[in-house]
Order: C-alpha cells, then structure tokens, then sequence
C-alpha cells in the first residue's frame, strides 16, 4: 500500500497548487511540497528493509488477461531513483519558488511539476513493465508541458515538440519491444522477467527485442545520434531543466538500462550497441559543450555526454563497471541539478545566459559564484569531490575490461574516455573562468547583478554540500545506498570494490591527471579552438529536425490528395479492390471449388425465376440512363426476389421483401420527381470499361464465393431454435419467434435504428424546398388532375380491408407467416395509397397521427415489454405466454411476445410514413399545390 | 440449381456494382437496391436451398434453417431505412448543390 501512495501522493497533490496558488507563491510552494515531503518520509521509513536486501511488493490485477497489473516494487535500484526523484524534487520546488516571477502561473507550473514527479515515481517503481510502459509515456507527455511552459514562445514550443517526438517515438520502439520480451518470457512481471535472463540471450527474437528496447532508452537519455533534442529543451524554465536533466526524465533511460542490465546484458550485441553509443555520446557531448555560448546549453551538452558515459559504463558488462554507473549517476545527479540550478540564479540576476557577456561574476555573487565553482569542479573530476570518485572508477574499468570483441583495438576506450576526461575539464574551466572571472561583464540586460534571494541559495548549497561530503567521506555516506542499488542493478552479489580517494599511483590517477593537464591546456588554447569552430558549416539540428517533419507531413498530404481526391466514385473503387482482394485471398486457399454436397436439378419454374431474376437486373443497368424505365425494372428484380424467397422455404421474408418492394419503389418514384429525369452519358469509355471490369470481378467473385459456400455442408445452431420455438416461446413459426423472442434484444436494436432513420431523415429534410418540375421527360405537362377520382374512392374502399388484413397478418405471425414487421409494412401501404390518391392535406386532416410519436410509441413499447419482465424477476426481454377462451372466438393463445411484436409494428408504421410523408410535402412552397 | 443460384447473385452483384460507380445518385441507390437484393439472397443460401420445408413447426417433416431468414428480415426492413435515407440524402445534395453528381459539383476539367 506504501508502494502505491508513493505514486499517487504526487499525482493526487497536483491539485494541491492549482487551489493554493490565489494565496500566494510561498504558500503554494509549501503546499505543493506537502506530497513529496510525505513521500520521502514514507520512503526513508523502508530504509532499513531495503538496505537489508528485502524487495517490497505490491500486488493487484488490473487487466490479467493482458497482462497488465498494477504491480509496484521497491528494491535498492528503485529506492535509489526514488529517493533522487523526491529529493532533488523538493529542491527543486523551492527554487521555483523564487525562480518564477509573481506574473507566472507557478500553480500550473507546479501541478505539471507534480505530475511529471509521480509519472517518474511510477517508472522506478513498476514491477510490471506494461504498467511501467504507462508511466514512461506519462512522463513524456508531462515533461512536454513542462518545456513548453513558456508557451508563449516559439522557441519553448519548438523545444517541448522535439522532446515529445523523439521520447515519444522512442516510446513506440520500446513498447513494442517490451511486448517481445513479455511474449519471449509469458508474463511482464519484473520478477519472471528478471530470472529468465539466460532464455531471453538465446531466444531469437533476442536482438530485436534489444535493439527496439535500446532505441526507447538511448531517445530518453540523449544518446548520441538521439541527442539533438536535450539542447533545445533548454528553452524549458530552468527548474524544469535542473530537475528533468539532471535527476529524472534523462535518467529514465539509464534507469531501465540498469534495470534490465541482468536480462539483456552478457551478449555481444548489447556490448557493441551499448559500448558505442556510449562512447559516441560521450565524446560528442563533451567536445560540442566547449564550444556551447549559452550557459545552459553547455550544461544541457554535458549532460549528455554524462549520460554517454553511464551507458558505457553499463555496456562494459562487468558487476564493476555496472557499479561506478550507479554511482556516477547519483553523483552527476547532486552536480548538475546544482549547476543548473545556479545557471539559472545568474540568467535570473543577469537576464542573459551568453557567456561571452556575463564576466566577473565572483565581484558581484561571490556566495553563488563559490558554490558554482565546487560543482563545477565536480563535474570536472577534481579531487575530494564526489565527481572525482566515480570519474576514478570509470577509467579504472575503461582499463580493467579485457574484452576480445574488440580486439588489438582495445585501447580505444581508455583513449576515448581520456579525451573526454581532457573536455570535460575544459568546459568545466570555462564555466568557472569565463563566468566568474574573465574581466568585465559586458552589456548586461540587468545591471548590476547582485546575489539572489536568501532561500533562492539553500537548494544549491544542499547539493553542493553533499557533492562535498560524498567526495570527502564516501565510505560513511553513499556507500550503503550505492551497495544496496548496485547489487539490485546487477542482481546479485557484487565484487569487492573500495571507494577510497587514494588508491595509490595507478594508471587511473594517471588519466585524470593527463585529463586535469590536457584540460587546462585545451581551454588555455580556446581563442584559436572557437574560431575553428566558428568556421565549420552550420548544422542545426533543429532546422534539421523540422525539414524532416515538414517532408514527412508533405508526403502525407500528397499520400491524402491521391487517396482521397474528393471523388466518390474513386473512392468505391478503392474499398471495392480492397474487399475484392479480401475475399480472393480466401477463396485461394480452397483445394478445389466445388465441395463435397451433391448438386441439386433446378426444377423448371425455379429456373425460369432465376433467369428472368438475371435479365431484369441486366435490363436495369442497360436502361439506366432512363431512370423511369430502370425504376421498373428494379422493381421486376424485386418482385422476382420476393418469389424467391418464397421459393426457397422463406415466406416470412417473401411476405416483407413484397411490402417492403412497394414502399421502395413508391419512395423512389417520389424522389425521381424531383431529380432529372435521365442520366447524361458522362463517363468515358476508359472509366466505363474500367468500371465493367470491376463490376464483372466483383460479380465473378460473389458467384464463386456462393458456390463453394452452397456445395459445402454445415453446422447449424438451427436444432435448438426448432426444438425450443413451441414449447419455450409458444409459437410454431420459428422465424418470428426468433425475432421477438430468442433473439428480442437485436430486434430491439433494430426498430431503434429504423425510428433513428426516420427522424434523422425528417431532419434532413427540413426547410429543404425542391423545386418541382413543370414538364416531366417527353415536354408534357404534369396532369392538372392531381388526385384521379377511381383510385381515390377505391382506395377508400379498400382502406379497411387492408387495416384488417394487417391485423390478420399480426395476429397469426406468431405461429404462421406474418408478424408485426410485415404488418406494419402492409398497414403502411394502405395509409401511403391515401395518400397518393387523395393528397396530404386530405389525409392528415382526417388521419391527425403524429409518425414521430408513433414511432418512439413503438420503441418504447417494446422496450416496456422487454422490462415487464423485471418485474416477474426474469431477464430483460424473457417472454411468457398462456391459452385463453373466450366465448365465440374460442381457444387462443396470448404471449408477450405479441406486445413487443406491437411494439414492432407501430415503430415500422410510424417510421414509413414519416419518411414517405415527409417526402410527399417537400415541394409546396403555397399550399395549393401538393404533389400527391 | 446451387450453379444458377450462385450466377445468379453474381449477375445481381455485377449490376449492382456498376450502377453503384455511376456518377448521379439515383443509379447509385439502385446499385445499392441490387446490391442488397443479391446479400439478402446470399445470407437466405447460408441455411442451404431448400424447397417446400419453411421453419414452421408442424408443418412438415423437416425443417429450413430460420436463423438466416429472421438476419434477413430485419435486413431487409433497414435496408429500406437505409434507402430511404440515401435518397432523402440525394435530395438534400440536390437542394444544396443544384446538381445530382455524387461529389457534389460537376465533373471537374
């Protein structure tokens, strides 16, 4: 449970400033401290058990079938993160404190600090790593908004965009590689990962899985050719800088390296990847932060190649080497969280970071420019101080690993790790030299500078003295928590190693003195150094970066214009070829066509059916250019496929396909009113031989697909609904019992979507005003007769009739043909032939029914029906039925099922009418004239 | 008959697919008319061809598969939603637009 208030102390406390910062910064800052506070004292509290060598763990599913729980532990490695993550954070918070201006939204700025810090918190401490996956794309994304807090300029959204992308695609690599390793190991529990290092190195999926997990780290931590971003998110306030740089973002990549060090170490490719890049990065880092101007862009160079020379350290692969890792990254953490936190004291008393202009700092600030020196020193290598021991320790190894791979060219790294020694000393010398001494400052926004506020300092001096007290006394500080770490890191019992200053005249010393020299020299020789610099070509890696994005999102553009042209047809097209291709693929894989079933003789009439069924649909495309003439012959097809149905054992579905036909064809009569009548002949004979073919394919395709699907036998679920339609829904037609009662729920849905479609149609057909043709496609004159005396008094007559057939056909529909869908449809005829043959004025005055209600009536019926069931204690939608007499009718059956089957077919009136009504009065701007 | 059955969907299928390329929205919904005819008819053949034996118990000795035949059904009723508001779709394009081309305008240069 402490596992889990670690992670959400800070997450929940990001509230905490967003409601304290009306009262002031010291009292938002103290509130915002409130949840790191906590958290650290809650940490410290473990101390014991973990430096015993307890691992502590919190376990609880979240989505097990995935994979994904929410599993946390807390061994030395993430206790050392942790601590380094709350510490340096609530340093960092009070020097915002003083860092922000009162203009500043500094309680957002804190709720983002508080995000990032828990997001950061849940990477050490994820045992599962889906769940870790979570947290390090959170920290992405907080860390995003706290570089680009300064929103206002370009160059902070700039910054904050690089930084997102190049972490977030990186996250993209790592997730994937993740679910490698999981899928390689069966679980992503840390634990099972973490013992199955031996399976994972010989799996061969191995390499990729490295390579796509060291992508995701080298991105994070500003790994060399990743580390162009980490300098332009200087442009972040410099807390955010001093936090995320030093402690936490970048070390989230470092972190997972140690982290998974005993799984993915111990192969030649993680030496070469690891090694390399290390080294690249620490050169590059070293020599590039030399030649940096701006205060914090050497800090933001240097810390990559710190960075660069942790991740040679890991890939070394001896337990040693893995242990100075560990504890340069404890130690770069102390030095540079101070040094950007007093690079920040003088851009905020100077209002420049050029140190061309800020010289002589020491005249004005000497407190700040004492405690800047020591840290720099630091960084630097110099004796009693904490960057010394572990920079000792680094060339020890650099000279200790004897390692084949890299044959007679093993002094490569020593010499590589010297030479970056040589520049670190430099640059560090010009940051002391060139900012503190070096004459005068020149042409300062603010002038005179002056030391910062008291407590602006206390962050820095804490730092600071611990760089002190962990070079002067390692052995009495550091030494337990670097033990405890190390050996998490390396995952079992480490080698003998002394944190000693003096080990006595050793090759080790050696190279720091040769570095302390060469430094010295280098930086004495700069003038001559900056010029050649000056003179190389420009490369700006941002003005890089953003061509690539620009190209990328031109080619995307171009890919959208050529997929997505604006034209309809060019779109079927494509979704044609691509379903086409879909079920062509299938068909492949069949042995042969034809199946095992037996062909059948078609009969004469069935065949004769069939072949008018092909020549009418052929006589539709043919005079389609004529729409009236297509129209009927559409409406031949249809006739002819409502007999099929009949022909084929289907009479529920010949019965709705017939009404279903009439509606359709008087809707499309209706709207050919109002479009042209023919259709120009546009098409070229290219795109109409183009479109034959795919028609012709695509007929071709569903043909062999009907086929092979019909000579084929199969298994059907069938048996059930017929065994259990009389006795469990008390109804012998099966087809309608499916319907309102086994599968009740989909109908449901259905009428749901029919009553959408007829208000959604209403609504598209408000204040739409067509209007309606004067002559119709030969030049004549629409008949002024609008409403023929004959069809009008028949179809009154007939009125009834049909009323009472629909209710015949409702009530018989659950043990014969019939039903509410087909009823409905039949009662919607009649009241449409109304329609048609005495106009809409006559009609409604004498049948005032409001469709939309109707519709929703049926709905909601149904839907009464299906929880009327509730109230029995049944599910939803069970139905119940009996056996009733009456005097004169005699027995008959009544289920529940027939009120949803009302319910049915008031949804399918309603709906039909209001669509074809509303059709019907489209065209009447004066209401003399009405079209039917 | 499963061989002419399955031509016929196909020359269903076929027609349906050309007049669904055409560039004005009434052969359009009549593509998409055949086109649903032709599915309709394909999901009826998943419960096999079968003549004079309809799911109605009592009726006969053996009985056609009903579980296609209440898809269809239902199929057929939102087929008809869906044509209906296709084509009030259709008129609105015309009222807004003053052409009956799918894309909305005539055909560009």
């Amino acid at each position: 449970m402490m596992l889990a208030l670690l992670i959400a102390l800070p997450l929940l406390g990001a509230v905490v400033p967003l409601l304290t910062e009306r009262y002031g910064r010291s009292l938002c800052a103290a509130a915002t401290a409130l949840a790191p506070l906590l958290g650290l004292v809650l940490l410290l509290g473990q101390r014991s058990a973990v430096f015993a060598g307890e691992v502590l763990y919190l376990q609880q599913p979240w989505l097990p079938d995935l994979g994904l729980n929410l599993s946390l532990r807390l061994d030395g490695l993430s206790f050392l993160f942790a601590l380094l993550i709350l510490g340096i954070g609530l340093l960092v918070i009070l020097y915002a404190r003083y860092y922000l201006g009162k203009n500043e939204r500094s309680g957002r700025f804190y709720a983002f600090l508080l995000l990032f810090m828990g997001s950061m918190l849940g990477v050490v401490l994820s045992e599962n790593l889906l769940l870790m996956m979570v947290f390090w794309e959170m920290t992405s994304l907080s860390s995003f908004l706290l570089i680009g807090f300064w929103g206002h300029r370009s160059d902070a959204r700039r910054g904050a965009r690089m930084a997102l992308t190049v972490t977030g695609a990186g996250g993209l690599a790592l997730l994937a590689g993740i679910l490698l390793l999981g899928s390689i190991v069966g679980s992503f529990e840390l634990s099972e990962v973490l013992a199955s290092g031996h399976f994972i190195r010989n799996h061969t999926l191995y390499p990729l899985t490295l390579c796509l997990i060291l992508l995701g780290v080298f991105t994070k931590s500003a790994q060399f050719p990743f580390h162009f971003w980490l300098p332009h998110a200087m442009a972040a306030p410099t807390p955010v800088s001093a936090y995320l740089h030093s402690a936490t973002m970048v070390k989230a990549g470092v972190f997972l390296l140690a982290r998974l060090y005993p799984v993915l170490a111990g192969s030649e490719w993680w030496f070469y990847l690891v090694t390399l890049t290390g080294l690249a990065t620490l050169l590059v880092g070293a020599v590039m932060a030399l030649f940096q101007h701006d205060l914090k862009g050497l800090l933001a160079f240097s810390t990559i190649s710190h960075l660069g020379l942790i991740t040679l350290l890991f890939g070394l692969d001896t337990p040693l080497a893995a242990v100075a890792a560990i504890f340069h990254i404890i130690n770069h953490a102390t030095f540079k969280a101070s040094l950007f936190m007093a690079a920040g004291i003088i851009d905020h008393e100077t209002g420049s970071r050029d140190m061309r202009r800020i010289n002589g700092m020491f005249k004005y600030m000497p407190h700040t420019a004492a405690l800047a020196m020591v840290a720099s020193l630091a960084m630097a290598g110099v004796p009693l101080l904490n960057g010394f021991l572990s920079k000792e320790m680094f060339f020890g190894e650099t000279l200790a690993f004897e390692h084949h791979l890299f044959g007679s060219f093993y002094w490569v790294i020593p010499v590589g790790a010297t030479l970056a020694g040589i520049f670190s000393v430099a640059y560090s010398l010009r940051f002391i030299h060139d900012v503190f001494f070096n004459g005068e400052p020149i042409n300062l926004p603010k002038f005179p500078p002056h030391e910062p506020p008291r407590y602006m300092k206390v962050p820095v001096e804490v730092l600071v003295f611990l760089c002190l007290l962990v070079g002067m006394l390692p052995g009495y500080t550091v030494a337990p928590l670097l033990a405890t770490a190390a050996s998490a890191t390396v995952g079992g019992v480490l080698p003998s190693y002394s944190l000693a200053i003096w080990h006595g005249f050793n090759l080790p010393l050696l190279m720091s003195v040769i570095a302390l020299i060469g430094g010295i020299i280098v930086y004495a020789s700069r003038r001559p150094l900056f010029r050649w610099y000056a003179g190389l070509p420009d490369v700006d890696a941002k003005a890089v970066f953003e061509l690539g994005v620009r190209q990328l999102v031109a080619v995307a553009e171009r890919l959208t214009g050529i997929l997505e042209s604006g034209s309809l047809q060019r779109y079927l097209v494509l979704m044609l070829l691509a379903a086409l291709l879909a079920v062509v693929v299938g068909l492949w894989g069949l042995p042969e066509l034809a199946g095992s079933l037996a062909l059948t003789r078609p009969d004469p009439v069935t065949a004769l059916g069939l072949v008018l069924l092909c020549l009418s649909a052929l006589l539709t495309v043919i005079f389609h250019r004529r729409r009236m003439v297509a129209l009927m012959m559409l409406s031949v097809v249809g006739l002819l496929v409502s007999l099929a149905f009949a022909r084929f054992s289907a009479p529920d579905l010949a019965l709705t396909q017939l009404s279903v036909e009439v509606v359709t064809i008087i809707l499309l009569m209706l709207a050919l009113y109002y479009l042209p009548p023919a259709t120009p002949g546009e098409s070229s004979s290219l795109r109409g031989f183009r479109d034959f073919i795919l028609a012709a394919a695509s007929g071709g395709v569903v043909g062999l697909l009907t086929f092979a699907v019909l000579t084929r036998p199969y298994e059907s679920i069938a048996g059930f609904f017929l065994d259990n339609s009389v006795p469990g829904g008390g109804g012998a037609n099966v087809v309608n019992v499916i319907l309102v009662d086994f599968r009740g729920f989909d109908t449901l849905g259905e009428i749901s979507v029919l009553a959408i479609a007829g208000i959604g149609i209403h609504a598209l057909l408000q204040g739409l005003r067509l209007p309606p043709p004067a002559v119709d496609a030969e030049g004549r004159d629409w008949g002024r007769e609008r409403h023929q005396p004959i069809l009008a008094t028949l179809s009154r007559v007939l009125l009834p009739l049909a009323l009472l057939v629909s209710v015949f056909i409702f009530l018989r529909g659950h043990n014969l043909p019939g039903g509410g869908f087909i009823a409905g449809l039949v009662t919607s005829v009649a009241l449409i032939v109304q329609y048609i043959a005495s106009g809409v004025r006559w009609t409604q005055s004498r049948l005032p029914l409001d469709y939309h209600r109707l519709a929703g009536l049926g709905v909601f019926v149904a839907g009464l029906t299906g929880l009327g069931s509730w109230l029995f204690g049944y599910p939803f939608l069970t139905t119940s039925f009996g056996h009733f007499h009456l005097p004169l009718v005699g027995e008959f059956e009544l289920a529940t099922a027939m009120l949803f089957d009302l319910g049915v077919y008031l949804t399918v009136v309603g709906a039909t009418l209001l669509i074809l009504a509303n059709l019907g009065q489209l065209a009447q701007p004066d209401p003399g004239k009405e079209v039917v | 008959m499963e061989a002419l059955f399955a031509l016929t969907l196909g020359i269903l299928t076929a027609s349906g697919v050309y007049l669904l390329l055409r560039a004005r929205t009434f052969p359009v919904v009549m593509g998409l008319t055949l086109i649903s005819y032709a599915v309709n008819l394909f999901l009826l053949a998943m419960g096999r061809l079968s003549t004079g034996i309809p799911a109605i118990i009592g009726q006969s000795q053996s009985y056609t598969d009903p579980l296609p035949q209440a898809l269809v059904l239902t199929a057929i009723v939102i087929g008809f939603a869906m044509t209906a508001f296709v084509v009030v779709l259709a008129l609105r394009s015309v009222g807004e637009t003053k052409t009956d081309h799918v894309d909305g305008q005539e055909r560009r240069p």
